[in-house]
C-alpha cells in the first residue's frame, strides 16, 4: 500500500510464558477505517496495546510514516485511544476532560477553548461542559471519551471494544455516528471488537485474528465472499464446511425437488432429508441431513414448503476453496 | 426487623464503654479544669485562673507553638516521604511491590519505644552516627546538635509517623484504575504530569488522612521529646504529664488538654470535611 501510515512487521508477545500475539503483520492506510476483529482471547486487544504504546512488543517493529516507534512511549506517539470503559477522568468537567491532551501539549488557552467548544458542539454535548463524567449516561460518556481523542486531531485513533458496555439500541445509533465521524475527519480508525456486525457495518478491512495469529485481512465483501480458512468462513457470517476442503454459503444452495433438476459438470450435489425450517425474517433456513452424514443449511425465501427428501444443487462457482 | 428490647439490650455494653471511657473523663476534665489549687489541695472553688494563665504565661504558648512547628515539620516531612513513596511502591515497583509493601509495614510491629530508643542510640554522643562521622574523619569530636534538639524529635516522630502517611495514601492510589493513567499517558501528559494532574488529586482524600494523623500524633507526643528532645525540644504534651504529675496541678493540666483536645477536634473535622467533599466531587 503505498500511503501506509502505520506498518506492524512480525509482532509477538507473551505474557508470562503464555504467547498471545505471533508473527502478526499488517498495514495500515492512510484514512482507512480498520476493524481487528476476534474472540475473547484471540489478542486483538494486546495488539492495539502495543500500537497505542502501553505495551512493548517482544518482537517486531511498528513503524509510522516510515519512523520506528517501538520504543516511543504512549504520551510520544501521535495515536489516541477511546478505551472500552472509556476512562473518562472523574475529578475532571467534562470540558477538562476534552481539554485534556491539548493542555499536556501545552497549545494556548484560547486555542484550546474553542477546539474544546467545537469538539462539544460535533457531539451535541455544549451543554454537558461544566458537568462531571458520573453525571452522564453511558452514550453521553461514549461521545465525550471519542471527544476528548478526536480534539487532539491524532494521526491514527484506536477504540478498543468502545461500543460493548452500550445497549443495543444506542449500540446500532452510535455505529451510525462513529462511522460518520470517521468520513467527515478523515482520520484513520483501528477498532477493535469481537462482533462479526459490527465489524461487517463499519470497516473498510477486516483483519481477524485467532489465538495470536492473523487469519485473514481484506475487505469485508472480500472476507464473505472469499475467505482463506474454514475459521473465517464460519466466523464471518454462516458457512457450510464440505468434507472436501470446501465452503459454500447457504445462499447459494438450491434446493429442489430430488432428481427434478439436472446437475451441470462442476457442480455438487447432495440429497437429503429436511431436518428442520428456521424462521430467519425475511429467509428461512433449511437444514439438510444428506446421505454421507454431512449437514447442510441452505437460505431459502420465507414460508415456503418442501417434500421430506430434497436435492441440493451448488454450482461450481459457489464453492469456496479453503485452506 | 430485631425486636425493641434486643436492640436495647446490644446497645448496653458500647454505651457503657462510651460513658466510662470517654463521657465521663472528659466531663471530669472540663470541671476540673475550672478548680483551683490551693497548699497542694485541689479545691473545689470555680475560677477561669487556669485559662488565663494558659494566654497569660508565655511559656504554655511558646511551648504550644513549638508543638504545631514540630508536628507541622514531622507532617511535611511525612508527606513528602510518604507520598513518593506510596506512588512509587503502588504504581512502579513491578513485581516488587508486595516486598516494599512489607518492608514499610514492618516498622509498625515494632514497639514504639522500641525505635525511639533506637535513635536516641543513633544519634548520642557515644552514638552510631556520631562515631561514624568521626570514624569517617568529618567530625573531630561528637556533634552535640544530633541529640536534646528539636531537631532530634523531628527526624524520629518523621520516621514513625511516615508509615501513617504512606498507608492511606497507598490504599487511594491502588484504587485509581489503571486506565485513567494510561488515558493521560495516551494523551500526550508525561509521568509526572500524570501524577499530578490524575495520581495526586484522586488521592488527595487519603493522603490528606494520613497528613492529619501525621500532625495530630506528633502534636501530642510526648515520649520521643521525652527520650531525646532535651530542654528545648519539649513539647505541649510533656507540660501536660508534669502538670498532672510532679506538679500536682490538675486543673490547669485540664485546662490545657482541653484547648489541645478542642484544637484537634477542629483540625480533624475540618480535614473530613474537606475529605468529604473531595471525594463527592469525584464520584458526583
Amino acid at each position: 500500500m503505498s500511503d501506509a501510515l502505520l506498518t506492524v512487521a512480525r509482532v509477538s508477545k507473551s505474557f508470562a510464558g503464555t504467547k498471545v500475539l505471533q508473527d502478526v503483520s499488517l498495514t495500515i492506510a492512510n484514512g482507512e477505517f480498520l476493524t481487528i476483529l476476534g474472540e475473547s482471547g484471540s489478542g486483538k486487544t494486546t495488539l492495539l496495546r502495543i500500537i497505542a504504546g502501553f505495551e512493548r512488543a517482544d518482537n517486531g517493529t511498528l513503524t509510522m510514516n516510515g519512523n520506528d516507534i517501538d520504543r516511543l512511549p504512549a504520551n510520544r506517539r501521535n495515536v489516541n485511544t477511546v478505551f472500552q470503559h472509556y476512562a473518562l477522568f472523574p475529578h475532571l468537567t467534562v470540558f477538562e476532560n476534552i481539554a485534556y491532551g491539548l493542555r499536556a501539549k501545552k497549545v494556548p488557552a484560547s486555542e484550546i477553548k474553542t477546539r474544546v467548544e467545537s469538539a462539544l458542539a460535533q457531539m451535541r454535548m455544549s451543554e454537558m461542559a461544566a458537568r462531571r463524567p458520573a453525571q452522564l449516561s453511558g452514550g453521553q460518556q461514549q461521545r465525550i471519551a471519542l471527544a476528548r481523542a478526536l480534539v487532539n486531531r491524532p494521526a491514527l485513533l484506536l477504540l478498543d471494544e468502545p461500543l460493548s458496555a452500550l445497549d443495543a439500541t444506542l449500540r446500532v445509533h452510535m455505529q451510525g455516528e462513529l462511522k460518520a465521524l470517521q468520513r467527515e475527519t478523515g482520520i484513520t480508525f483501528v477498532f477493535v471488537t469481537h462482533d462479526q456486525e459490527e465489524a461487517i457495518t463499519l470497516s473498510d478491512r477486516i483483519a481477524v485474528l485467532r489465538n495470536g495469529h492473523l487469519e485473514q485481512i481484506d475487505t469485508p465483501r472480500e472476507l464473505y465472499n472469499r475467505p482463506r480458512t474454514a475459521y473465517v468462513a464460519a466466523f464471518i457470517g454462516k458457512a457450510n464446511l464440505l468434507p472436501n476442503g470446501m465452503a459454500v454459503r447457504p445462499e447459494n444452495v438450491q434446493v429442489v425437488a430430488p432428481a427434478s433438476v439436472p446437475v451441470a459438470s462442476g457442480s455438487q450435489s447432495w440429497t437429503g432429508t429436511v431436518k428442520r425450517i428456521v424462521f430467519a425474517g425475511a429467509s428461512d433456513l433449511i437444514e439438510v441431513d444428506c446421505s454421507d452424514g454431512i449437514i447442510l443449511n441452505a437460505r431459502v425465501p420465507s414460508g415456503g414448503s418442501y417434500p421430506p427428501t430434497v436435492q441440493l444443487l451448488v454450482a461450481s462457482e459457489h464453492l469456496i476453496p479453503l485452506s | 426487623m430485631y425486636s425493641r428490647s434486643y436492640q436495647r439490650l446490644v446497645s448496653i455494653p458500647p454505651l457503657l464503654w462510651v460513658t466510662a471511657f470517654l463521657l465521663l473523663p472528659y466531663a471530669s476534665l472540663f470541671l476540673i479544669s475550672f478548680w483551683q489549687v490551693h497548699s497542694q489541695q485541689i479545691v473545689h472553688q470555680w475560677t477561669l485562673h487556669n485559662y488565663g494563665q494558659l494566654v497569660g504565661n508565655p511559656v504554655y504558648l511558646e511551648v504550644l507553638g513549638r508543638s504545631a512547628r514540630i508536628a507541622a515539620s514531622v507532617t511535611i516531612l511525612a508527606l513528602l516521604l510518604g507520598v513518593p513513596l506510596a506512588y512509587f511502591v503502588s504504581m512502579r515497583a513491578g513485581r516488587f511491590k508486595n516486598l516494599l509493601y512489607q518492608l514499610v509495614i514492618i516498622p509498625l510491629w515494632v514497639s514504639y519505644l522500641v525505635r525511639a530508643y533506637a535513635w536516641k542510640t543513633i544519634l548520642g554522643g557515644n552514638g552510631v552516627l556520631n562515631t561514624l562521622l568521626i570514624h569517617v574523619g568529618i567530625l573531630h569530636q561528637p556533634a552535640a546538635f544530633l541529640l536534646y534538639s528539636p531537631f532530634a524529635v523531628i527526624l524520629t516522630l518523621t520516621h514513625i509517623y511516615t508509615p501513617f502517611v504512606f498507608l492511606p495514601a497507598y490504599a487511594s492510589m491502588a484504587h485509581i484504575p489503571k486506565a485513567l493513567i494510561e488515558a493521560s499517558g495516551d494523551l500526550g501528559a508525561s509521568p509526572f504530569r500524570s501524577f499530578w494532574k490524575v495520581i495526586f488529586p484522586l488521592s488527595l482524600p487519603g493522603i490528606i488522612a494520613g497528613a492529619t494523623f501525621a500532625f495530630v500524633l506528633s502534636l501530642g507526643d510526648f515520649i520521643a521529646p521525652l527520650l531525646i528532645g532535651g530542654p528545648n525540644g519539649i513539647m505541649i504534651s510533656n507540660i501536660v504529664v508534669s502538670l498532672f504529675g510532679a506538679a500536682y496541678d490538675w486543673p490547669l493540666g485540664s485546662a490545657i488538654s482541653l484547648c489541645i483536645l478542642i484544637l484537634v477536634v477542629v483540625l480533624i473535622s475540618t480535614t473530613e470535611s474537606v475529605e468529604r467533599r473531595l471525594r463527592l466531587g469525584g464520584a458526583r
